[in-house]
């Protein structure tokens, strides 16, 4: 895990998404015009409803749409100055930048340890390098040593996120990509995740950028936030000032100036009113 | 396996299968100590041609194994790439005076060329398609094989010689009364070799690993950056050096001919009783059919005459399709196959 620069340069842009349109089949459009930035040791959060094309985004990055009939129709991407846009998901990991699918995409009839080797698959450097990176997975996943012997399909909801997560560790990478890691968790389960995550940020260096819907959770462990809708960025700006916006506490927090209040109540012209018009 | 044995509870069709296999052996046992010498030696004999016919049947299986476990594709051109290789090999061989030694490793560089253009051409624009669409490709593939060995080689039986011993094994024909081909032991040491080899493969090195986990979940294979191409390259690369020595080993035994394409047909069953993901179950399914297959022909007529007095003649050739009824019989009861992978699902 590539260290973390001097905290002068912390700020630095890594990755910079400008204004991308996806066409899914050649006639589904579903992201319109997504501008977002992930600055080096940072925890981006990507939040929104089903549909919203968090996954579509982080996908388009990582160049997995390809496999999908996905296609970027306009804008750009660039990681740290270099257009990215047309390199394969192969070349992205050797630079750096990996996914974490939703649904964790554990290889069912792997061993846990398996897993996590396969993700060391793009790395040259060496079977002491490997061996020394296992162990530091293992430091930050102990449960998944215990099970590494066991096949992980048969690993429980949260031994498998953390599978997931650890086999992306494994190919050193300097930006991950995750994608829902609270999904179908216990909420404990999901702070543990959160907090190994914002561990790994600050003591590896890794920079994430995080698609979630659980937006408390969320905007509680990023920096700064960006929130989708239909396709489009409809407000960004620091975690701490989301946290506060009214509009976010009504429509995603489920909190308003008269206290907590049912989504179902929300009505959703207000919103579109307000923010798509 | 032996997991799933602890686990296996008596009233379940699997139960019952292996109790009907423990009482099917006894009486075999008993039946062997009641007949006389000429014919426990001859029931001896039967029993290995049909081991040995059975990695025959092996050999083109593995091949449907390697491809299926890593792409979920189901090749069906599999048997005529064997028919392929042959003919090249035999056409180098024959028609242009290179010896084996040099005239095999030429042929596995054909077999990559075809690996390289399969991915190239098919599979790179089906990616995410239906299983049905891909396996309707290899159907398309199996007749582009088959038309261009006859377009390039010609269409008649050729005698293929490599140097593999031929004859009886005079160490069994002397020792033991036994006749039996050492072709067919040459082959069962290959296959022997070549199953160990592709076991240590996908289970010790990175590229097996990665075989595997392609084979599990191509997203998230190519979300850790396994390049799928490369992958598929390889492993069409090796199902056709497997295919090379299919083609060897039958061509050795018959000559190179086009109905070495229809011995596909055979492995399917073996697949079916082995399980299409094991490569242990390719070989195993591979024996129990040989085996089947020669006991049914000799034997079978003589039971059903002595049991429900039926003809015996009526069970004469029954060589050419007992293997497909066992298999249908293998479906009803265990359908992944002996060693097939259980599918693991999360709710």
């Amino acid at each position: 895990m590539a260290a973390l620069a001097e905290t002068s340069d912390a700020a630095e842009t890594l990755l910079l998404v400008s204004n991308i349109e996806v066409i899914y089949n050649h006639v589904v459009l579903v992201l319109k015009g997504v501008s977002l930035s992930v600055p080096r040791g940072g925890i981006t959060a990507l939040l929104g409803g089903n549909g919203a094309g968090k996954t579509t985004t982080l996908k388009a990055i990582s160049s997995l749409l390809q496999s999908e009939r996905g296609e970027i129709t306009k804008g750009s991407i660039t990681y740290r100055g270099e257009p990215i846009a047309g390199l394969n998901p192969s070349e992205l990991v050797r630079k750096g930048v990996i996914q974490v699918m939703e649904g964790r995409h554990c290889f069912a009839h792997l061993t846990v340890e398996e897993n996590l080797l396969a993700g060391a698959y793009t790395r040259g450097d060496g079977r002491a390098a490997i061996a020394r990176d296992l162990d530091l997975v293992y430091d930050y996943f102990p449960r998944l040593k215990e099970r590494r012997r066991s096949q992980a399909g048969y690993t429980s909801g949260g031994e498998q996120q953390m599978c997931a997560i650890g086999r992306a560790l494994m190919s050193r990478p300097q930006t991950i990509l995750l994608d829902e890691p609270s999904m179908g968790l216990a909420p404990q389960l999901v702070e543990q995740i959160f907090g190994i995550v914002k561990r790994l940020n600050e003591e590896q260096g890794v920079s994430f950028l995080l698609a979630e819907q659980n937006t408390n959770v969320a905007l509680r462990y990023a920096h700064y936030g960006y929130i989708l809708e239909s396709g489009r960025v409809v407000m960004d700006g620091p975690a701490a000032q989301l946290r506060e916006n009214p509009d976010v506490k009504e429509f995603y927090l489920g909190m308003s100036e008269e206290g907590r209040k049912s989504f179902r109540d929300v009505r959703s012209y207000r919103r579109r009113k307000r923010w798509l018009s | 396996m032996m997991a799933s044995l602890s686990r296996l509870r008596l009233a379940s069709p699997e139960g019952v299968g292996l109790l009907l296999l423990a009482a099917y052996a006894a009486y075999g046992l008993f039946w062997l100590g009641s007949i006389d010498e000429r014919d426990r030696l001859f029931f001896y004999e039967v029993t290995l041609s049909g081991l040995l016919a059975g990695v025959m049947y092996s050999l083109v299986a593995l091949g449907f194994v390697l491809i299926f476990k890593s792409s979920g594709i189901f090749n069906f051109s599999q048997g005529v790439m064997a028919l392929f290789a042959g003919l090249f090999l035999t056409g180098f061989m024959n028609d242009f005076g290179v010896p084996a030694f040099l005239a095999i490793p030429l042929t596995v560089a054909v077999m990559v060329a075809v690996a390289f253009a399969v991915e190239r051409f098919v599979l790179r624009h089906l990616v995410n398609q239906e299983p049905i669409i891909l396996f309707m490709a290899t159907i398309g593939l199996a007749f582009v094989l088959e038309g261009v060995g006859d377009i390039l080689w010609g269409s008649d039986v050729k005698p293929l010689d490599v140097g593999l011993p031929r004859g009886a094994s005079d160490f069994l024909l002397d020792g033991y009364g036994l006749y039996v081909e050492k072709l067919e032991i040459a082959a069962a040491a290959v296959a022997a070799v070549l199953v160990v080899a592709l076991s240590l493969f996908s289970q010790y090195t990175r590229i097996g690993r990665a075989l595997r986990a392609v084979a599990d979940d191509h997203q998230a294979a190519l979300s850790v950056g396994i390049s799928l191409r490369t992958i598929w390259v390889i492993v069409w690369s090796i199902a056709g050096a497997v295919a090379l020595v299919a083609g060897i080993m039958w061509g050795s035994k018959s000559g190179v001919q086009f109905s070495l394409a229809l011995i596909a047909l055979k492995a399917l069953p073996v697949l079916i009783l082995g399980g299409f993901t094991s490569i242990p179950g390719a070989i195993l399914g591979g024996l129990i059919i040989g085996v089947g297959e020669k006991w049914a022909e000799i034997y079978l007529g003589e039971v059903m005459n002595a049991l429900f007095g039926l003809n015996a003649s009526w069970f004469t050739a029954i060589e050419n399709w007992f293997a497909y009824v066992l298999a249908l019989a293998f479906l009803l009861v265990r359908p992944q196959g002996l060693f097939g992978e259980k599918i693991i699902e999360r709710v």
